[in-house]
């Protein structure tokens, strides 16, 4: 049981990746052989190996799928609400859509105190999209790879369906986010306030040859540092959130298939993390998208004294 | 766990979603809601305007109501009055009236006992010639004694 269930595990942890593998590069099959390739070869990676292997240039058709298609929904819904919206009595999918986009506008109104127009919109598209993102998580672990495989007629595919468990896809938001914190930054202060921004806090000394033989340096080290490391934090937060849940609900899973006693027992559990979990999606969400905001904000923020 | 391409395609998505949201979904979205907000707004003044009408319309009604009730006493006053008098009147026309028919009953009495007085007069200067002749025996020439008769006459 114990080699089932790191299997297990290790299957449920892997992307369906599809990159290219050199030529001559050895697949190991599932059923023992070995086949080497004749030449340079796009393809799924079959074994987390071979993912990794693939290097960067290869793309988890899972996480990316169901991202832009959870997008795609979100896009799509808003729009019909939006083109439809009448000022009158609002309809049901009206009513809840207007509730999100105040609650929306309400908070970032509370944090952006700046004019830009894109900031609330960007905040709903984020509130949203992580959270149906997340509530894949919801579904229960094996129901969709499962499907997958049965339709693929592939036993071993591998299919991630929650896409905020990928990295790739928490960090490709936050350097998103980033990009927009730089461009903005450097919109509203100019490039010179910018860099000045960056090596004249937080230590100044009044002396001008001291700040720039020294204290620039300093500065400029630790402002890059707590730059850098908003995005990074953005991203791994809502990443490893979702990846612990997952986890979670994984070793739920194996329990199921462990006995009466212990699949008893799994049931409950995995009931009791789900509620809990609806909790930790929503959480995350909403972090995701103040963060944002605030990042934006102090994107916007002339002001040099901090 | 690698980082791959996913995460250019994951960074591209992202913006065009945010494009999407702000360039189609949040205007429409948030016009309509500020449009609803003015609309609410316009009505509860609206309301509260009717509100204040009301009281003043109210207040309107019980003035001219307080003013009717007082011309209606006021002309109830006069009518009152004004029969009065009327009644004042008739009764003054009906005594003068009383007093004209009274004149002219009494006139007309004296007229008549003054004819009844002349009849019987004449009546009476007749009989007593007629009892002279009875007691005379002869006849009494009446153009002879007219002047003895009338002077009767005028005595009785």
């Amino acid at each position: 049981m114990a080699g089932d269930s790191t299997g297990y595990i290790q299957h449920h942890l892997q992307n369906m990746a599809y990159g290219e593998l050199p030529a001559g590069y050895e697949r190991h099959n599932a059923d023992g052989t070995v086949s080497v390739l004749a030449e340079d070869t796009w393809t799924l990676a079959h074994s987390s190996a071979e993912a990794a292997d693939m290097g960067f240039w290869a793309v988890h058709l899972d996480s990316l799928g169901w991202s832009i298609g959870l997008g795609l929904i979100f896009s799509f819904l808003f729009y019909r609400v939006a083109k439809n919206a009448t000022a009158g009595v609002p309809s049901g999918i009206q009513s809840f859509v207007e509730l999100l986009v105040s609650f929306i506008d309400g908070v970032v109104k509370d944090i952006f105190h700046h004019k830009n127009r894109m900031i609330a919109p960007m905040g709903l598209t984020i509130f949203c999209w992580v959270f149906m993102m997340n509530l894949m998580d919801l579904v229960p672990v094996d129901w969709l790879p499962m499907a997958a495989q049965k339709i693929s007629g592939n036993e071993h595919l591998f299919f991630k369906v929650v896409p905020t468990t990928d990295v790739n896809i928490t960090l490709g938001m936050a350097f998103t986010v980033f990009a927009f914190m730089i461009f903005f930054s450097i919109q509203q202060k100019g490039l010179i306030g910018f860099i000045k921004e960056l090596t004249m806090h937080p230590f100044h000394s009044g002396k001008w040859y001291i700040d720039f033989t020294i204290l620039v340096w300093v500065n400029l080290i630790l402002e890059v540092v707590a730059l850098i490391s908003k995005p990074i934090s953005l991203g791994l937060r809502l990443f490893g959130n979702l990846y612990a849940g997952e986890m979670i609900f994984i070793l739920f899973g194996v329990m199921l298939g462990s006995g009466l006693v212990l699949g008893t027992a799994g049931v409950f559990l995995h009931l009791g993390w789900a509620i809990f979990h609806i909790l930790v999606i929503t959480l995350q969400a909403f972090v995701f998208m103040v963060l944002t905001t605030v990042y934006m904000a102090m994107a916007h923020d002339v002001d040099e004294e901090h | 766990m690698n980082i791959n391409l996913t995460l250019i395609g994951q960074m591209i998505s992202f913006t065009l979603f945010i494009w999407f949201c702000t360039k189609f979904v949040w205007p429409a979205l948030i016009s309509v809601m500020e449009e609803r907000e003015k609309k609410i707004a316009d009505g509860l003044e609206a309301a509260d305007r009717a509100d204040k009408d009301l009281e003043l319309a109210k207040h309107k009604a019980g003035e001219q109501l307080r003013e009717a009730k007082a011309s209606a006493a006021a002309i109830v006053d006069a009518a009152n009055k004004r029969s009065a008098q009327i009644v004042d009147e008739a009764k003054d026309k009906a005594r003068d009236e009383g007093d004209r028919l009274l004149t002219a009953a009494q006139a007309e009495i004296e007229m008549e006992s003054n004819r009844a007085k002349e009849e019987l007069r004449g009546k009476v200067s007749a009989l007593a010639l007629a009892g002279a002749e009875k007691i005379l025996g002869a006849s009494i020439d009446e153009s002879a004694n007219s002047e003895l008769v009338s002077k009767l006459a005028a005595e009785l």
